[in-house]
């Protein structure tokens, strides 16, 4: 019984299985830690939504990914919900950042000093001049 | 300036549907696996109410012209009427029920009589949710 649980633990399939979710979630993991890095290093709200709606959309899906791989693998469960959230989070957080970033240029939140370019500002002038 | 809000709008037409289906799915795992009517309900609302962000309240409105006042009598009609309903059979109030069935599609079903008062209580739950934003939403 206990050899046969051992060579179950050491086959080629198991340490696959196991070393793709290893690499999965810890790169998960790793992206979040970035995201965290990036909202307390970066000068502006638009970088920062910037890394918010980038790097932690991939870190959350990854370790989704992941933990879906070892209920799937592991333990033989097809998770439905894990896939509705990898599927809900990849279309609702990038759009999250997208209306973060433009509300806040709405009202009128200065972009950082470091901005080389500021297409927004010119379409707005534009559409002003426009509308006058 | 007018407003430009494709971005929202087109991800709130895509979206909406799973969080529907997404609170279907909770309303009926509710027996066996964490869900019910309560969770269920208010999913459906989050969905109605995020349809409410990107489009216009109005234009809700036309789409799904429900009387929420009255959702929430309908659902408090059924989930006393599935309590009521054991008095007919002389078992306590609020004895329940459930058998196995053949249906055309699904094969053997457990059909349980607590999912019609969770029916009840998820209508509830949309219709008091529902009431209560609209109420403050709305300006006039």
């Amino acid at each position: 019984m206990r050899n046969l649980l051992r060579e179950e633990r050491f086959s080629i399939g198991t340490i696959i299985v196991n070393t793709l979710i290893i690499i999965l979630i810890s790169t998960g993991v790793i992206f979040s830690a970035v995201t965290a890095l990036g909202l307390v290093r970066l000068p502006d709200v638009y970088t920062r939504t910037h890394a918010a709606s980038k790097s932690s959309t991939l870190g959350v899906l990854c370790v989704l990914v992941g933990t879906f791989l070892h209920f799937l693998l592991v333990e033989n469960v097809f998770n439905t919900q894990a896939i509705i959230a990898i599927v809900f989070l990849f279309i609702t957080a990038p759009v999250g950042g997208h209306l973060i970033g433009r509300a806040s240029y709405m009202s009128g939140i200065k972009v950082a000093e470091e901005t080389v370019r500021d297409d927004m500002g010119i379409a707005i002038k534009k559409k002003k001049a426009e509308e006058k | 300036m007018r407003t430009n809000d494709v971005m929202l709008q087109t991800a709130t037409k895509v979206v909406t549907f799973i969080i529907l289906l997404f609170a279907v799915h909770i309303f009926f795992a509710g027996h066996y696996t964490p869900g019910g009517g309560f969770v269920g309900g208010l999913l459906t609302t989050s969905a109605i109410v995020l349809l409410m962000l990107a489009f216009d309240m109005n234009t809700v409105r036309k789409i799904l012209p429900i009387n929420y006042v009255v959702m929430t009598a309908v659902g408090l009609l059924l989930a006393v009427g599935t309590a009521a309903a054991s008095i007919v059979f002389d078992v306590p109030f609020f004895t329940h029920a459930y058998d196995y069935f053949d249906l055309p599609l699904l094969g053997e079903t457990s059909l349980h009589s607590a999912m019609l008062f969770d029916a009840g209580v998820y209508l509830v739950v949309v219709g008091v949710t529902m009431t209560i934003i609209q109420t403050i939403g709305e300006d006039e």
